[in-house]
């Protein structure tokens, strides 16, 4: 059976610098996987690879069979590749109800519909509001997004990605600045997602990655220095060399 | 053939001087200033002044034509544009053409909307043959001055000690900051020679190019077209681009019927950007 | 309200929901018809500006691309209804669909202009497209007339009933019906998932095809559809006024509607709307006295604009209209 997704020797070069080395890479179907690594080891260059935003020197990106190494973002996306973003990228003054039903109309193939007004067809407004009801929006589904506590637009942030039906979930540092208080929402929100979905949780606290991950692959220099089960990476000489070694430099 | 060569030699140096300001302020500093041409402008009409009013020499208004458009940019860079710095693009474009028009304003109700000219001293009229070719003595004028001006500026933002802290506060003005470097007063200067060179540019281009008070409008696309087509590596790409510019509007008034040969130039424009949305000579991010 | 009604689809439909602000809005509009003689020429020019202004938003406001050069498509629809009328039939909405559809052609093939680069790009090409149109038009005098326009129109009754008159009621009637059809068409696509999707693409492109929004696509299509408006808008400048100067595609054209836009806040259907009133009513009271005084105030208006911020002076207006609405 295939992978949810894979890479084959992804490379990619900015001029004389390596940012991705030779990365083969494997994500089974529903998986809970987690790639780590200090800073600067590539992980954000990775991403960008894996969903479109940059085109790799060399190598392929393959989504559950089939070549997507040359399409564009976007039809990553209706293939069921989605992201979520580290910092904040929502639509500031756009509410969590159009943002979803954006993602929603998009999915269907009714983002190019210009006769009908957003929420005219029910299924789409049926959906959205079971998204928004899955990830504790519905009380703030009018407001504008900027205005929201940083929890409530960590957990749009997903909310919006999972209205993508994805196959493939990349979540990038999804509790990255959430104070304490709301970051039990957000853990919730991404041990409930679906088991079908494949997760990678792309992520530096190392509690989160140990409590979600079944599986962990460790990212040093734009290569992929180990893969494994948590307990034999937590216990990886090398690994732990280089992630003391950042302590100390850090 | 090689004549026409040598005059968009000459009209692209002249370009250079014009354009060359703002090829720092919006190629280094990303500031969208569509009123560039207003301190040619201001550096011609100085010229013009003094030369019919005061009876000036053209070589001495030369000089006071950089230094009236220098203040005028140094004062409003004080008062107006420093308040526009890392605005966004519109709000740059609306607050210079909105200079633009005062400009044109008052310009036309102080002096006339008249076209100006000059009377150039005698020893820099006529042509002469060099090595075969026909050439204007003014042209010639033109590109040692120019190239000279050119020389030295890129000597001076990459060897001397203001190039490189101008080269680091458009870098990063924070971190500048932090290393003590007077980012205000280095972008203040930096306006206000840019500024200069454009009035000295309007001087020189008062025989080549007319001046009206609309100069700041008919000229604004070709001093944006050095910049973006240059790109924002230096001053060597804006050199470059005013250099091929000049040829290609020259040539293709030249060769093909005035009106259409006016056109040559915006294709290329809009072929080059639609090719290298970053100019022909960007820097590789 | 039908069974299935839930939050999300109340909450959609009030986005969409017709305030009793616009429908005042749009019956003084019609009810100008039957002023007295004498103000209808100047309306018939606000008309046409609001919807060259309306054009306008629709990429910047609605989809962010910054355009110095949308003149370039008005001139295209005037130029193209202008000769329509001479070569063809004087049918003036004829011409009309003649000149929206010039329009739409010439901003489906430079559409591809700007899709890549920076604003600074995008303020470029745009410019340079508008040159290009305004260069090719002078340095075709047998077509376009050169300098001197295009002479000669007569332009027959409208739905071959109203002629034309020298006050301008037929002409404002024409403009402002053409002028109310868009604009629905326009709240109508704005308000639309499409619509929604060209919002996302403004406020962040990255994200918006990261939640599979085709960007480049629907840049294309908004910027095909704001082109045909400007060609409207053209088509109905030459035709009521019987004639096509060069003017049509300056870039004096494309800063005019720039500040009528800005004037009246990008971003609401609004906007170019009330900017284009106010913008003829100030050009006209100002600019009888001396052009450059015009041009002097104009300039200072975008100086301080600029200085003190956009978002505050359409925000304001916004603000105003809100608490009006809610009284």
């Amino acid at each position: 059976m295939n992978a949810a997704l894979e890479t084959h020797g992804l490379a990619k070069r900015f001029g004389g610098i390596v940012a991705t080395n030779d990365v083969t890479f494997r994500l089974e179907r529903g998986a809970r996987q987690a790639l780590i690594g200090p800073n600067g080891a590539g992980k954000t260059t990775f991403v960008n690879l894996l969903t479109g935003v940059l085109t790799p020197s060399t190598g392929r990106v393959v989504l559950a069979g089939e070549d997507i190494t040359r399409l564009r973002p976007e039809a990553r996306v209706r293939r069921g590749l989605v992201r979520t973003f580290q910092i904040n990228q929502l639509f500031g003054d756009l509410t969590p109800l159009e943002t979803i039903a954006l993602a929603v109309d998009e999915r269907l193939g009714l983002g190019r519909d210009w006769r009908r007004r957003v929420g005219a067809v029910d299924a789409v407004s049926a959906e959205v509001e079971q998204v928004a009801e899955r990830f504790g929006l519905l009380d703030v589904l009018d407001r504008r997004t900027d205005t929201l506590p940083y929890g409530k637009q960590r957990l749009l942030e997903i909310a919006a990605a999972f209205a993508c039906a994805p196959q493939v979930l990349l979540l990038d540092e999804p509790a990255a600045g959430v104070p304490e208080a709301e970051r039990r929402d957000i853990l919730d929100a991404i041990a409930a997602l679906p088991a079908d979905v494949s997760v990678l949780l792309i992520e530096h606290d190392m509690d989160l990655v140990f409590s979600f991950a079944r599986r962990i692959s460790v990212l040093v220099d734009g290569g992929l220095l180990v893969e494994g089960e948590p307990e034999a990476i937590a216990a990886d000489s090398r690994v732990r060399a280089v992630y003391l070694g950042e302590r100390i430099d850090g | 053939m090689a004549t026409i060569l040598f005059d968009g030699v000459a009209y692209g140096m002249l370009l250079f001087v014009l354009a060359c300001g703002l090829a720092v302020t919006l190629g280094l500093m990303n500031f969208v200033n569509l009123a560039h041409g207003a301190f040619a402008m201001a550096g011609g009409y100085a010229t013009v002044l003094l030369m019919d009013r005061a009876g000036w020499p053209f070589l001495a208004c030369l000089p006071a034509a950089f230094i009236v458009a220098a203040a005028i940019g140094l004062v409003l860079e004080r008062t107006l544009y420093r308040h526009m710095y890392g605005r966004s693009p519109l709000d740059q474009v609306l607050f210079s053409i909105g200079l633009v028009f005062m400009a044109v304003a008052l310009t036309d109700y102080l002096l006339g909307s008249s076209q100006r000219n000059i009377m150039l001293p005698d020893w820099l009229q006529g042509r002469r043959e060099i090595l075969g070719v026909n050439v204007g003595i003014y042209r010639s004028f033109l590109i040692v001055l120019c190239g000279a001006l050119a020389i030295g500026l890129q000597a001076g933002l990459m060897r001397t000690r203001f190039g490189s802290r101008l080269r680091a506060a458009v870098d990063d003005a924070r971190v500048a900051r932090g290393l003590g470097i007077p980012v205000a007063t280095v972008f203040a200067a930096t306006f206000a020679v840019g500024s200069g060179l454009a009035g000295l540019g309007g001087a020189l281009g008062v025989e080549l190019l007319g001046l009206d008070p609309y100069f700041p409008l008919k000229f604004m696309i070709y001093f944006l077209i050095v910049v973006t087509v240059g790109g924002t590596s230096g001053v060597m790409g804006p050199f470059v681009a005013s250099l091929l510019l000049g040829i290609a509007d020259v040539a293709g008034k030249y060769y093909l019927s005035s009106a259409l040969g006016g056109f040559v130039i915006y294709v290329v424009l809009i072929v080059v950007l639609a090719l290298r949305p970053n100019g022909l000579f960007a820097r590789a991010r | 309200m039908t069974r299935g009604q839930t939050i999300a689809a109340q909450g959609l439909a009030r986005r969409a929901r017709w305030r009793a602000p616009e429908i005042v809005f749009w019956v003084l509009a019609f009810a100008a018809l039957l002023l007295p003689p004498g103000k209808h020429l100047l309306l018939n020019e606000v008309a046409i500006l609001a919807l060259f202004a309306l054009s306008l938003d629709l990429i910047l406001g609605y989809a962010g691309i910054i355009s110095l050069g949308h003149a370039a498509f008005f001139g295209a629809g005037a130029y193209a209804a202008g000769l329509f009328c001479k070569l063809v039939t004087p049918d003036p909405l004829a011409g009309l669909v003649v000149g929206i559809a010039a329009g739409a052609l010439l901003g489906l093939l430079t559409s591809f202009l700007v899709l890549r680069g920076s604003d600074l790009t995008r303020l470029m090409v745009t410019l340079g497209v508008a040159l290009v149109l305004h260069e090719v038009a002078n340095a075709l005098p047998q077509w376009t007339g050169g300098a001197d326009g295009l002479q000669g129109m007569v332009v027959g009754p409208l739905l071959g009933r109203f002629d034309f008159d020298l006050y301008g009621r037929t002409a404002y009637a024409y403009s402002l019906a053409t002028l109310f059809v868009l604009f629905l068409l326009a709240r109508c696509i704005v308000n639309s998932p499409f619509g929604l999707s060209l919002m996302a693409i403004r406020r962040n492109s990255l994200r918006a095809s990261a939640l599979g929004v085709p960007v480049n696509r629907r840049l294309v299509a908004v910027y095909t559809l704001a082109a045909a408006y400007a060609g409207a808008a053209g088509a109905l400048l030459a035709q009521t006024t019987a004639y096509v100067s060069l003017e049509v595609l300056e870039f004096q054209r494309s800063a005019d509607v720039l500040l009528a836009l800005i004037i009246g806040g990008a971003g609401w259907l609004y906007g170019g709307l009330a900017g284009a009133i106010v913008f003829k009513i100030l050009q006209d009271t100002l600019a009888s006295n001396a052009p450059q005084f015009w041009m002097f105030w104009m300039g200072l208006f975008l100086v301080v604009l600029a200085l003190v911020g956009r978002e505050r002076l359409s925000g304001g207006m916004r603000g105003l209209l809100a608490r009006v609405a809610r009284r």
